[in-house]
């Protein structure tokens, strides 16, 4: 680079440098074309996914409409399908995952961004991205082996004996069934819930911080009453990632949900979920109405996914924008 | 007073905790793999095929081989394009097209799994009329796609705008600039991004399931079904074989000791580098 660039400098006529920057232009602009084409092919790639999808799933679409998703009849023999099952299950088990990884990890990523000692937190935040890259059939693979039986020796019977009134827990206990694939989903959508809720956490200006130890707060009184607060938009928005997660989550929860498509009340039942009818039923669609049913159960993932990203995302930037507003006034 | 000391104590003690049990799960997953994998991992399994149902021993060398074979065509199709694309988004930049490649890619990146099986399927194996390593490397590629798009835009940006100056200044064209100066400048992080990338999406089944299907041989080319660790660790823990179970196991603990052991070499590439950035 040295070379040439002397080159354009020094030892040439005005003709030769005109033409080497004339060159250089052509190659620049080829280089803006090539580059250009190649960031539009992920909007190509996205849109044609989309067209995909929504050409795949017409013969169910038309035949069904919007009773595809309030039926309860799944039966491909006589080409009846209804999804609600399936959505059920995936509701339950993501609302369940939910429930017990939002308290777990919020409460992990406060201590993480503000309470732990430097050392600790940077120790402990890598491990939690590294929860984060564990595959999920290595999950559900510990899942059917380790937490089914789990679920249904020692979680199960305990919580049916301290919490038996309720219908929730009511039933035999399989193992397999909505507790448990709930369980395997709060631990993976956990780390997620942690590192953008910390990232969020560690927006807020310091000033804010300073200010309420300044009047005299405790640690934890500046971090409940005054960080948080700031960040509880951009905290929302991690739960709303966790539940696209969690709502697409395939093979963990193919493998420990117990794949029954049927709709209970009891956490301990069996059921069935979106992603998991379309990983166990795909290859062995026979007829178009059932492989349009089933890409049709994928294009409702989709639209879920697409709700849910651009809502997470507003409330993200949301907060980045206020938390920057905050540290200019202060 | 001293009741806000002790909520002040207590809070921290709970949150702590709540960090605890987040990284707990990892210790597990770690301790039950190591101990119920390590026992059925030997030569064999990294040197033969499946043995048929009934007899023990054989191994996966046909999995961890369509693994990497996939993982090249992912590779193919994902690297250069994302490469290309994330320097256009940080380098040529504009308004509306990063705008939209940017959301367009963040939202690919969160599409289930599945889905990105489904839309290979689509394109892919409808046409060939049958499963091959082709249309699962296709699935696995674009999921590798926005990841890739996203990182090299990232550590490119990260470049201090002087260096490009300076380029400029001694009269370098702008994509001279960017080849010579700006790219060799974050190269590292960026290959680095890509090696988490294909971590990532080495540990996909999903997208596998009907794409690229399976294969208890060796596969014949790249037009025919493959298979890959991640599908086979599924098929053999579903089935109901005690033999097929324990080299799930195996399976297991070689595909998360792989995965684990890029995240942390690479991470702790990045952080030397932040470190040296923020010295710098």
């Amino acid at each position: 680079m040295n070379k040439s660039s002397t080159a354009v400098l020094g030892e040439t006529t005005p003709r030769e440098r005109r033409r080497l920057l004339v060159g250089t232009r052509g190659v620049d602009a080829t280089a803006r074309g090539v580059t250009l084409v190649s960031a539009l092919s992920v909007l190509a790639v996205t849109g044609w996914l989309v067209v995909e999808l929504w050409r795949n799933s017409a013969l169910a679409r038309h035949a069904f409409g919007l009773r595809f998703l309030t039926d309860r009849t799944w039966d491909p023999v006589f080409e009846k399908f209804g999804a609600l099952p399936f959505v059920y299950g995936t509701l339950v088990t993501s609302a369940l995952a939910l429930l017990i990884a939002v308290p777990l990890g919020v409460g992990a990523a406060i201590f993480l961004s503000e309470l732990a000692p430097r050392r600790a937190s940077d120790v402990l935040t890598f491990l939690i991205e590294l929860l984060a890259a564990v595959p999920s059939v290595v999950f559900g693979l510990v899942g059917i082996f380790v937490v089914v039986p789990w679920v249904r020796t020692s979680l199960g019977p305990a919580l049916r004996s301290a919490l038996g009134f309720l219908p929730l827990f009511q039933g035999s206990i399989y193992g397999v069934g909505h507790l448990t694939a709930g369980l395997v989903l709060a631990i993976m959508v956990l780390p997620f819930i942690i590192s953008i809720s910390r990232e969020v956490l560690l927006s807020v200006p310091n000033e804010l911080r300073e200010g309420a130890l300044a009047l005299g707060s405790t640690h934890w009184e500046s971090t409940w009453k005054v960080v948080v607060p700031t960040a509880a938009t951009g905290i929302l928005g991690s739960v709303f990632l966790a539940l696209a997660r969690a709502l697409g989550e395939t093979m963990a929860v193919t493998m420990v949900i117990g794949n029954d498509p049927r709709i209970s009340a009891s956490l301990f039942a069996p059921g069935y979920s979106i992603a998991a009818v379309i990983a166990n039923e795909f290859t062995e669609a026979t007829g178009d109405l059932y492989l349009h049913a089933l890409v049709e159960l994928g294009l409702v993932l989709f639209g879920l996914t697409v709700v849910l990203h651009g809502l997470a995302r507003a409330l993200v930037h949301m907060t980045a924008s206020k938390a920057q507003a905050g540290g200019v006034r202060a | 007073m001293r009741w806000r000391k002790t909520v002040n104590a207590l809070m921290s003690g709970v949150t702590a905790a709540c960090a605890l049990a987040a990284v707990a799960p990892l210790v597990f997953l770690l301790g039950f793999l190591t101990w119920k994998g390590a026992s059925s991992l030997n030569l064999a399994f990294f040197t033969q095929l499946a043995k048929p149902v009934g007899e023990t021993g054989g191994g996966m060398a046909n999995a961890i081989v369509g693994s990497g074979q996939l993982l090249l065509l992912a590779a193919i199709f994902g690297v250069p394009l994302g490469l290309l694309g994330g320097i256009y988004l940080s380098e040529f930049g504009g308004w509306t097209v990063p705008f939209l490649v940017r959301y367009s890619a963040d939202l690919l990146a969160s599409v289930p799994s599945i889905v990105i099986g489904i839309f290979a399927y689509a394109v892919v194996v409808l046409p060939m009329g049958h499963f091959s390593a082709l249309a699962g490397g296709f699935a696995l590629g674009v999921m590798l796609l926005p990841i890739v798009v996203r990182n090299t835009e990232e550590f490119l940006r990260a470049v201090p705008v002087s260096l490009r100056e300076g380029a400029f200044a001694l009269g370098t064209g702008k994509w001279k600039t960017i080849v010579s100066v700006v790219v060799p400048a974050g190269l590292q992080g960026i290959l680095t991004g890509v090696l988490l990338a294909l971590a990532r999406v080495a540990g996909e089944t999903a997208p596998l399931l009907f794409t690229a299907f399976s294969n208890h041989y060796w596969a014949q080319g790249w037009s025919q079904p493959v298979a890959s660790l991640p599908v086979m660790i599924y098929t053999y823990a579903i089935s109901p074989y005690d033999d097929w179970h324990r080299q799930a196991w195996a399976a297991g603990l070689v595909l998360l000791g792989l995965v684990l052991l890029v995240n942390v070499l690479s991470r702790l590439v990045l952080a030397r580098k932040m470190a040296a950035r923020r010295l710098a």
